[in-house]
């Protein structure tokens, strides 16, 4: 039983909308497929096996819709495969098709994670048609009072993240939301929607799709023979557990932890602060970023919030987060996960254009879901072994 | 065949199969937490020592958006667990578990599927797996695709009406022995074939019924198979392919993904000796066993299969478990599960599974 290397060697994305009438949700997906393979200087015909991700089919009103998609990815007479963990299902996605090549199973495979919720009433489909959701926001927000509650942190804090995610989306040319005009004072006058949440301190509703190509460890090596540097997956991770029960801290989830101790020990990395140069974490509301530093080992207990006071997670800070924008900027849901493991991949990868991380090396990407109980990591890095251990 | 077992072979250790039942008074989690609490005893282990688990369940057959997560429960995710859920079967739960244990960090897996039909209109429901833009409005439900298909098999001279009511009478009457089906007992071809049709050419007989289900399948690598084992049953070959959506792009009188799954899954290798096929209308029954390449020797659905209990998105894992029956419990070497998904036979998965003695 061996576990080969695994190379990202495309990546491609939509642009990121509230609505993409302009196309069909095969025409979505395959928009952001067909770029990663240009990406990966490949063809439809080079692909092994598809692994498809999304969010509930209610909220598109399409059941098993890979089936309906087997054509527009170029499925036909190939494996598809469909993933569904909620909200961390764009990470779950990349890790299952990086593990059709890791175990030797097949050479290159296609993962692609998409949501086009204009085509539906997310709200409505949450609450299966029921009525009275409280929606996500109104989910998270106890979580995240909680998280103020026990760490003390400064109310400014969930704005401050507002604001420099917000600005880093300006420079992604794929980003849905762009706010010209973005300041600490526009966000605190912004109306409050899930207290302590605000407008401006949550993600959109977004139409969009996100495509990685993976290969094999030749296949990656060729790439980068090539003068197309490859990611190499140096760890990947998952961790559920149920939604509640006593004992159970939804506001740092031991789920969280072990995610991240696992990925960290397959990576050889022992100081997440010093040896990542950069991480993609699913923030959908402000304050998720210091709950994610601390709940993913990066930030002591109760420090996650001074990390971005100080200005350590802006773009040119001492510990990036969210270069792209994140998921305040772009919520395709399903695509959510795969877009923070495909930017983590563009920024060890140098790809990352405007807003790259100058010398990224070692980057993590991460992705949660439900009630903040499935998780999805990984670590990804310039060459196979950037510690030189 | 104990001989050739590799060390990076994976191979089924225990399993369980719900009762099958028009309609189940409690809820999928509980379904999956009996079938949970049975395999994992099956195969002699408890929950703690499982490393990884992946269910296979479906939204829209749930009628709830994240139904899976409250599915977690029967898993007993705490401390939590490496888990996770594809929309597809629980056969595809199975695949993906497979090749998580082929990582070779982790020893065991459990596959779940679970499905409880009995609360949606099929004929509503089957409609929206269609293209959405094109085939959904239509409203063209899974039986409407599927006697599109029969008849495109019964124009074609390759079956008879007759023979797909013997599939029926036989499956039926297999399944009397079967403590997991739900429509069974003895009939007379005769009598099904003066019924009105229900979608012409398919009769009631022809149909599957309505089932609420689960399933959970325990694997593990091949050293600690043997340590917790004496007779692991083997996963010799694995694989699955989908073919286009739209059937008019298709030759219905054939199932290419069927035989490239075969294939890929080394069917050639050896004679199968029971198939246990996701054969949800009689139709189906005599073009999958010829797109699995198999001969009259090979025994079809001695469970009864489909067309006695079908509990959607644990009918195909089921098939894997009574394929693993026939070897543990009736002596067979070497079987085979098939599972598919989407109109006529779109999607098709098979699964090779050989004893060790």
């Amino acid at each position: 039983m061996s576990h080969q290397p695994c190379a990202i060697v495309g990546v491609g994305q939509t642009q990121h909308k509230t609505r993409r009438w302009d196309v069909s949700l095969g025409g979505l997906v395959r928009e952001a497929a067909q770029r990663a393979l240009d990406d990966a200087e490949m063809t439809w015909k080079d692909i092994d096996a598809v692994v498809v991700g999304k969010a509930p089919d209610l909220f598109e009103g399409v059941m098993k819709p890979e089936l309906y998609l087997s054509d527009a990815l170029g499925a036909t007479g190939k494996p598809m495969f469909r993933v569904h963990t909620a909200g961390s299902v764009g990470g779950t996605t990349g890790i299952v098709a990086a593990h059709h090549v890791e175990t030797g199973r097949h050479k290159r495979v296609l993962a692609v994670g998409y949501q086009k919720q204009s085509e539906g009433n997310a709200q409505f489909a949450l609450g299966s048609g029921k009525g009275a959701s409280i929606g996500a926001g109104g989910a998270f927000a106890p979580y995240m009072r909680s998280y103020i509650n026990r760490s003390g942190a400064p109310l400014d804090i969930g704005p401050m993240v507002a604001v420099k995610d917000r600005k880093n989306a300006l420079k992604n040319p794929y980003a849905h939301l762009k706010i010209e005009d973005i300041s600490l004072e526009k966000v605190k006058a912004s109306p409050m929607m899930w207290d302590p949440v605000r407008f401006l301190e949550s993600c959109p509703s977004s139409d969009g799709a996100c495509a990685v190509v993976f290969t094999d460890e030749e296949g990656g090596k060729r790439a980068a023979a090539a003068g197309r540097k490859p990611a190499w997956i140096l760890g990947s991770a998952v961790r559920s557990e149920p939604s509640s029960f006593p004992g159970r801290d939804p506001v740092a989830p031991v789920g969280a932890a072990d995610c991240a101790a696992d990925v960290y020990q397959q990576a050889g990395i022992t100081n997440p602060l010093e040896q990542i140069d950069c991480a993609e974490l699913y923030v959908p509301f402000s304050w998720y970023e210091p709950m994610w530093l601390e709940g993913h080992h990066i930030a002591a207990p109760g420090d996650g919030w001074k990390m971005v006071e100080s200005g350590a997670t802006a773009l040119d800070g001492s510990f990036p987060v969210n270069m792209s924008g994140g998921v305040l900027s772009s919520n395709p849901i399903g695509a959510s996960g795969l877009l923070r493991f495909a930017e983590a991949a563009l920024q060890v990868r140098g790809m990352a254009g405007e807003h790259q991380v100058e010398g990224a090396n070692v980057a993590i990407a991460q992705a949660y879901g439900a009630s903040a109980q499935y998780f999805a990591m990984w670590v990804v890095a310039g060459s196979l072994d950037p510690f030189g251990n | 065949m104990a001989n050739d077992i590799h060390h990076d072979d994976i191979a089924i250790i225990g399993w369980s199969i719900s009762p099958m039942v028009r309609r189940i008074g409690f809820t999928e989690a509980r379904m999956l937490l009996d079938v949970v609490t049975g395999a994992v005893a099956d195969a002699g282990i408890t929950r703690d020592d499982v490393d990884f688990t992946c269910a296979g369940s479906c939204d829209y057959v749930a009628g709830q958006a994240f139904s899976f997560v409250q599915n977690i429960d029967a898993v007993g995710a705490w401390p939590p667990k490496r888990d996770s859920h594809v929309e597809m079967d629980g056969a595809w739960a199975l695949y993906e578990a497979w090749l998580r244990l082929q990582i070779g960090d982790i020893d065991v897996a459990v596959a779940m599927g679970s499905g409880r039909s009995s609360t949606s209109d099929p004929e509503l429901l089957y409609s929206m797996e269609m293209d959405p833009y094109y085939l959904a409005p239509l409203g063209a439900d899974a039986m409407t695709f599927a006697a599109l298909q029969a008849r495109a098999l019964l124009d074609a001279g390759k079956i008879t009406e007759r023979q797909m009511a013997e599939v029926a009478v036989r499956t039926r009457r297999a399944g009397k022995d079967s403590p997991n089906s739900q429509v069974t007992g003895d009939f007379d071809a005769d009598e099904l074939l003066k019924a009105d049709y229900v979608r012409n050419p398919l009769r009631r007989h022809d149909l599957p019924p309505i089932t609420d289900g689960a399933c959970a399948v325990v694997i593990a690598t091949a050293d600690k198979a043997r340590e917790l084992c004496e007779n692991p049953i083997w996963i010799t070959g694995f694989a699955h392919y989908t073919e286009a959506h739209y059937v008019g792009m298709r030759d219905l009188r054939s199932s290419p993904a069927t035989t490239l799954a075969a294939k890929a899954a080394g069917i050639e290798d050896a004679p199968i000796e029971v198939a246990e096929i996701q054969s949800a209308f009689t139709h189906e029954e005599p073009l999958l066993v010829e797109a699995l390449g198999l001969g009259a020797d090979t025994v079809i659905n001695p469970s009864g299969g489909p067309l006695t209990a079908n509990p959607v998105m644990a009918t195909g894992l089921v098939r894997i478990a009574e394929a693993a029956s026939q070897i543990r419990d009736k002596g067979k070497h070497r079987t085979l599960g098939h599972s598919t998904s989407g109109p006529c036979l779109q999607q098709n998965l098979v699964c090779i599974l050989e004893g060790g003695k």
